[in-house]
């Protein structure tokens, strides 16, 4: 048999038939998925589309459902909603829920927070699994050995309706990191800096493997954040082999299989690999002793570079379409070229997201945080990623820590990173932001995001403008 | 779905890498629970001020282009986040098929479940799309998706490409979910085979 990726083993393991006479990447096949995860924003008019023909869900025990794109953050939970769009939204959701027998956790539920983050700590997502889920931060669960990748509302109906998608095989690319990340760099540098290097849409039409023994000696979860991440270039699912640091994530998990069903889950998760001689169809290397806290400066997450840089000049740029788009994001930023990038002041700071707020990111935030004082005139939050990542940190103490920092600490959510909710950005606020998106207007029309992981924006918060965690304190 | 199959009218240029969904279509429009009302956000922030006041400056706000039936983009167009509304608004302003270099996968997904059609060329061909566009004395277009092919107001054909099984849903309007439940004994017993493969997922 020819050498296999993991994806084409995932894949190969959950095609019902193929769909045309192809078989190489571009083929179109009917693919079993085994589980989705459903918010309140993405699914409505796809249960509307079930209701409308009197389809029945194929199997709900399947889907798991969860409110967080719109809920308030505000620090005591209420179940009422930040407006009446928002109200209607949760409201049929849980009919929804309710109606086709579908496991709800709403916003006063102990379980709730953002999906990618309440998933994995559950147990309800496993190695070897497909998962096709109505938001594109689906990607995240490639950490626990799953194909994870993200669809739109019309393929939500068709997986509810039939529990599978009508797939066609990505391409395959392999991201090897070598060696050790230098101390005060972290798994969201190394993504930022892979989507600088290829491009926004360098990983498009690509399933990415990540491997090396820089992934290897990363923690679970800080592996979900390059997963979490990989969608901003592009890539249409994201796998990594699950390893022993996967299985010991699971191993207490309450979804997690237990017993004899461990034991046989466990004997196939290790097999879980790419063939040593499998052929990917792009190969990437990075190497970690060179990747450097990182910035975005611009409008797309390409638009960044390590936080010693410079704003690019967009006269240096021979070609006149990235000249344009250089000049626009720099306009929109309020940005000049040549400014230091450890320049720029900031107004908010935010930690949160399903890339950057779980337990680990906020024990990131809380080192730079102790014993510190957040810059005059900046306004700090932080969003835990869900309520038990909330209730785990105030276990250990880490709430006392941001708030005597200065900053507010808040409900799970999706909060600032999309601004759905009533946390929003004024125009022209400037945010050194945890999250994965810096896009024109997505903190709020006229918004303005830098992206960065949580010890830089617990810098930033401290200075007052953008800074190298790695230099805090020690500058003048 | 509205099928596809010989569609004439304006095109407009909307040049710039990277459009993302978010400003296709920004958050105050997603919080319907059906699909109306979603031709108002496209673009929203491109086409209006803060008050509401139409950007003249903006191409789909001028008379020469207002009735576009097509747009031609840059690279990786609806990337970021997977909201389809950013598809349903753009067929709701009129818009049936994008012409562009590379588009994101969500999107291109989420376009061809609704019947916009998504046509993939090399940059001199695009480029050569936009300056038409870009014209008002030029801007018309056809784009005949049987035999695969873009017909300019002036100058030679363009030839595209699409996957037979998508040119086939788009051209026929077919409803994906049926075609898949005439499978249903297939996934039902493929699935009885893979769960007891896999009895910790049952
Ligand atoms: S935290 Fe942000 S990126 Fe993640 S699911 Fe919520 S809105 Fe999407």
């Amino acid at each position: 048999m020819q050498p296999r990726t993991l994806y084409d083993k995932i894949v190969d393991a959950h095609t019902v038939r193929r769909l045309d006479d192809r078989t190489g990447p571009g083929a179109e096949i009917l693919l079993y998925v085994d589980r989705t995860v459903l918010n309140e924003y993405t699914s409505p008019q796809a249960f509307s589309g079930l209701r409308a023909r009197g389809r029945p869900v194929w199997r709900p025990s399947a889907a798991l459902g969860i409110v967080d794109h719109v809920n308030p953050t505000a620090a005591a939970r209420v179940a009422a909603m930040p407006d009446p769009g928002a109200a209607r939204q949760v409201a049929y959701f849980a009919e929804n829920c309710r109606d086709f027998g579908i496991e709800l956790l709403d916003v006063l539920h102990p379980l709730q927070g953002i999906e990618h983050v309440v998933a994995p700590e559950l147990g309800f997502v496993l190695p070897g699994m497909v998962i096709g889920a109505g938001d594109s931060h689906t990607t995240t669960y490639g950490a626990l050995g799953a194909l994870g990748f993200g669809i739109g509302t019309s393929d939500i109906e068709h997986y509810l309706a039939t529990q599978t998608l009508m797939y066609r095989r990505q391409r395959t690319m392999r991201v090897t990191l070598d060696g050790t990340l230098p101390a005060g760099v972290t798994s969201k540098d190394v993504v930022m800096d892979l989507i600088r290097r290829i491009g926004a849409d360098g990983a498009a039409g690509f399933a990415v493997e990540f491997a090396g023994d820089g992934i290897a000696a990363l923690p679970v979860e800080a592996r979900m954040t390059i997963c979490n991440m990989a969608v901003e270039c592009g890539a249409r699912g994201v796998v990594m082999a699950p390893d022993a640091a996967v299985l010991a994530y699971l191993g207490d998990k309450p979804r997690a299989p237990a017993g004899a069903l461990w034991e046989a889950a466990t004997a196939r998760w290790r097999t879980l690999q790419s063939d040593p001689d499998a052929v990917f169809d792009r190969e990437v290397h990075l190497s970690a002793a060179d990747i450097e806290p990182m910035i975005t400066w611009g409008t797309s997450p390409d638009q960044a570079g390590p936080i010693g840089g410079r704003v690019p000049d967009p006269g240096a740029e021979p070609d006149p379409g990235r000249r344009r788009d250089l000049a626009r994001a720099i306009a929109y930023m309020d940005l000049t070229p040549g400014l230091a990038l450890a320049a720029i002041p900031i107004q908010r700071a935010f930690i949160g997201s399903c890339t950057n707020a779980r337990l680990s990111d906020l024990r990131e935030a809380a080192t730079v945080l102790r014993g510190r004082r957040i810059a005059e005139g900046v306004r700090g939050m932080v969003v835990p990623g869900s309520s038990s990542v909330r209730r785990a940190a105030e276990a250990e103490g880490l709430d006392r820590i941001f708030i005597q920092a200065g900053f507010e600490w808040r409900q799970s959510g999706c909060s600032l990173c999309l601004a759905m909710n009533d946390d929003v950005l004024a125009p022209g606020e400037r945010c050194a932001s945890s999250t994965n998106r810096n896009f024109e207007g997505r903190q709020g029309a006229g918004g303005r995001t830098h992206l960065m992981s949580p010890a830089m924006v617990a810098a930033a918060a401290i200075a007052g403008h953008l800074t190298d965690v790695r230099h805090l304190g020690t500058e003048a | 779905m509205q099928p596809f199959t010989r569609v004439t009218g304006p095109a407009a240029s909307l040049p710039g890498a990277n459009i993302d969904t978010d400003v296709i279509m920004p958050k105050q429009f997603l919080r319907g629970i059906d699909r109306a009302g979603l031709g108002d956000g496209v673009f929203f922030d491109l086409r209006f001020t803060r008050p509401g006041e139409p950007r003249p400056d903006f191409v789909l706000n001028r008379p020469e282009w207002t009735g576009a039936r097509f747009l031609v983009v840059g690279p990786n167009f609806g990337c970021g986040s997977s909201r389809e509304h950013a598809v349903w608004g753009l067929l709701q302003l009129g818009i049936r098929a994008i012409i562009g270099t590379s588009f994101a996968g969500i999107f291109a997904d989420n376009a061809a479940n609704n019947g916009l059609l998504l046509v993939t060329l090399g940059p001199e061909a695009v480029a050569c799309l936009a300056q038409a566009a870009a014209d008002p004395a030029r801007n018309h277009l056809t784009v005949d998706l049987p035999p695969e092919v873009i017909l300019p107001q002036d100058g030679p054909e363009i030839r595209f490409e699409i996957q037979p099984l998508r040119k086939a849903a788009l051209v026929r309007g077919l409803d994906a979910i049926g075609t898949t439940l005439d499978q249903a004994e297939a996934i039902r017993s493929f699935e009885a085979a893979h769960l007891a493969t896999n009895p910790w997922l049952a």
